[in-house]
C-alpha cells in the first residue's frame, strides 16, 4: 500500500493549531510553521496545505486541484495522499 | 575583516529572546550564564515589540520566548502580542512555574503559538530534587493540562544526566500521558551552570548509551503519536555537533538586556565584541557585529577543519566548547575524532562520570526566596 491510501475520502484535513502556512518574503516561497519545525512547502504542497481548511474534503480537495492545474486526477490524488499522509506522521495536518 | 565576512549572511531563521534571566527553578543543567543579568536592566515590552518587527524583516520566523522564566515578566501577554503582530510564530520556553489557567488562555487568546514545557524527571521527588524546589514537578503537570486544553501544542523537553538517564523512556511515556504533541529528550550539554555541574551531572557511558537506544526504539514504536526529538550527548559522539546550525548562519539570541549573541554562550569567548539592540538595528547587528562575523563561514578554520568535507556539514562544532575544553575556542571541538585533543572528551567524561560531588545550585534570586 503506497502511503495515505487509508485516509477516506470524506476525511477534512486541516492544519492543527500552531501549524501555519506562511509567505516566507525573505527567501520566497511558503514555509511550514511548527513547533520547532520551519519546513520549505514547494509551490505543489503550498496549493494542497491552502486548501486543508477543515472545510473541504479530500475528494473535493483533490477535484479543485484538477481543475486549478488540469492534471490527471489519479496521479494529483497519489501526491495529495502521499502528502497528507507524510505530514500527519509528523503532526503537522490533521485528518 | 575577510571578504567571506563582508559577504550578506544568509537570512536568519529564528531568534531566542532571553526575556529575563529570573527563574524560581535552579537547575544544576541550566545554561545560563554564570553571571545572570539583573532585572532592573531587562528591556521593556515596547523595545522586544520593535526587535520582533526588525527580525520579521530580516527574515526571522520563529521566536523563542526563553529566559530564565519568561513567565516571570508581568508583561509577557504584551511581549506575546508583540510576537503575533509581527507575523512571527512565537514559542514559550516555560517551567510552567508562575503559569495560571487564567494566564495560560490569556497568552492562547493574544497570539501564542506553542509551549515547551521543562520536566525534570517522571519521578516528583527526583524531579524537585533536580529542580531545586519542592513541588515544582506537580505544578508542572496541571500547566501542562491547561496548556493542552487551550488546543495549543504541547512540547514536554527533559534534559538527561546522571540522576534521571535510567527513567528517559518514563519521561517520553509521561509526555504522551499529558497529551504533548513531542517530546524534547536532550543529553545535557555543558555550558554555563551545567558546566559548572558537570561533574555532578555526567552519566555513566553505558547508561547514556542504554537510554538513546531505548528512545530510539519509542520513536519507531510512537510515529504519528508523538514527534520525539532526541539531542545525543556530545562527549560520547565522534563528530561535532554543529552548533547553532553554523555560527552566524541560523539563529541569533538577545540576552535580557538588549546584547545580541550569536549563542547563548558566546560570552564566554574573550575578545569578541558584542553589540545591543539598544544601539544598532538587528540587520546591521546581523551583518556587522564583529562577534557575529568572528566564527562565520569557514575562514576563521584552522586544521584539521580547514581541509575537512565536513566543515560546511558540522563547521567546526562548538566555538564554546573547545573553549571549555582546551582553552582554545578557535580549536577543532575535540569532541572531533579528528581533532588532535579527541582524547581529553573521554578522559573528562570518565572522570566526572565516577565522581560524587554535589550539585552547585544557581541561588534563589530576592524575588523568589520565599516562593
Amino acid at each position: 500500500m503506497s502511503a495515505g491510501e487509508d485516509i477516506p475520502a470524506s476525511a477534512r484535513p486541516h492544519l492543527p493549531r500552531g501549524v501555519k502556512l506562511k509567505r516566507d518574503e525573505a527567501r520566497g516561497g511558503f514555509a511550514l510553521l511548527a513547533p520547532e519545525r520551519i519546513v520549505r512547502a514547494d509551490p505543489v504542497a503550498a496549493a494542497v496545505l491552502e486548501r486543508c481548511d477543515g472545510q473541504r474534503t479530500l475528494a473535493e480537495i483533490v477535484d479543485d486541484l484538477c481543475v486549478t492545474y488540469r492534471g490527471e486526477r489519479g496521479r494529483i490524488e497519489a501526491d495529495v495522499r502521499r502528502l497528507l499522509a507524510d505530514l500527519a506522521a509528523k503532526k503537522m495536518v490533521r485528518l | 575583516m575577510s571578504e567571506e565576512a563582508d559577504k550578506t549572511p544568509p537570512a536568519p531563521l529564528g531568534l531566542l529572546a532571553e526575556l529575563t534571566h529570573r527563574c524560581p527553578l535552579r537547575c544544576p543543567y541550566c545554561s545560563n550564564p554564570i553571571a545572570l543579568e539583573s532585572r532592573e536592566g531587562e528591556l521593556d515590552a515596547a523595545t522586544w515589540g520593535r526587535v520582533f518587527v526588525e527580525a520579521a524583516a530580516l527574515g526571522v520566523m520563529h521566536i523563542h520566548l526563553s529566559g530564565g522564566e519568561p513567565v516571570s515578566r508581568r508583561d509577557l501577554p504584551d511581549i506575546v502580542a508583540h510576537c503575533a503582530e509581527a507575523g512571527l510564530y512565537s514559542n514559550l520556553i516555560t517551567s510552567g512555574l508562575g503559569l495560571t489557567q487564567a494566564l495560560v488562555e490569556r497568552l492562547a487568546d493574544r497570539g501564542l503559538d506553542h509551549v515547551q514545557l521543562s520536566i525534570q524527571d517522571a519521578e516528583p521527588d527526583s524531579a524537585d530534587r533536580i529542580a531545586g524546589y519542592r513541588g515544582a514537578h506537580a505544578r508542572k503537570l496541571e500547566a501542562a493540562q491547561w496548556i493542552v486544553a487551550t488546543g495549543m501544542p504541547l512540547t514536554i523537553n527533559a534534559v538527561i544526566h546522571r540522576a534521571n538517564v535510567s527513567r528517559a523512556t518514563k519521561i517520553v511515556a509521561l509526555a504522551v500521558e499529558l497529551g504533548a504533541r513531542r517530546v524534547e529528550i536532550a543529553h545535557a550539554q555543558y555550558y554555563g551552570w551545567a558546566l559548572a555541574n558537570r561533574a555532578a551531572l555526567m552519566p555513566a557511558r553505558a547508561e547514556a548509551d542504554a537510554a538513546w537506544a531505548a528512545v530510539e526504539e519509542m520513536r519507531i514504536a510512537l510515529e504519528g503519536a508523538i514527534v520525539i526529538d532526541h539531542v545525543a550527548p556530545d562527549y560520547h559522539a565522534r563528530t561535532p555537533k554543529p552548533c547553532m546550525g553554523g555560527w552566524g548562519r541560523k539563529t541569533l539570541n538577545v540576552s535580557p538586556s538588549g546584547k545580541v549573541l550569536p549563542c547563548h554562550a558566546a560570552e564566554t569567548i574573550p575578545g569578541l565584541e558584542f553589540w545591543s539592540v539598544k544601539d544598532h538595528s538587528l540587520a546591521d547587528i546581523w551583518r556587522r557585529a564583529p562577534a557575529f562575523n568572528a566564527f562565520r563561514g569557514t575562514e576563521w578554520m584552522a586544521e584539521p577543519c580547514r581541509s575537512c568535507d565536513r566543515r560546511t556539514i558540522d563547521f567546526g562544532g562548538c566555538r564554546c566548547q573547545a573553549l571549555a575544553l582546551l582553552g582554545d575556542a578557535r580549536a577543532t571541538d575535540p569532541v572531533c575524532s579528528l581533532s588532535p585533543h579527541h582524547d581529553v572528551v573521554g578522559r573528562v567524561a570518565n572522570r566526572d562520570s565516577v565522581s560524587d560531588a554535589a550539585y552547585r545550585y544557581r541561588a534563589a534570586p530576592r524575588s523568589f526566596e520565599k516562593a
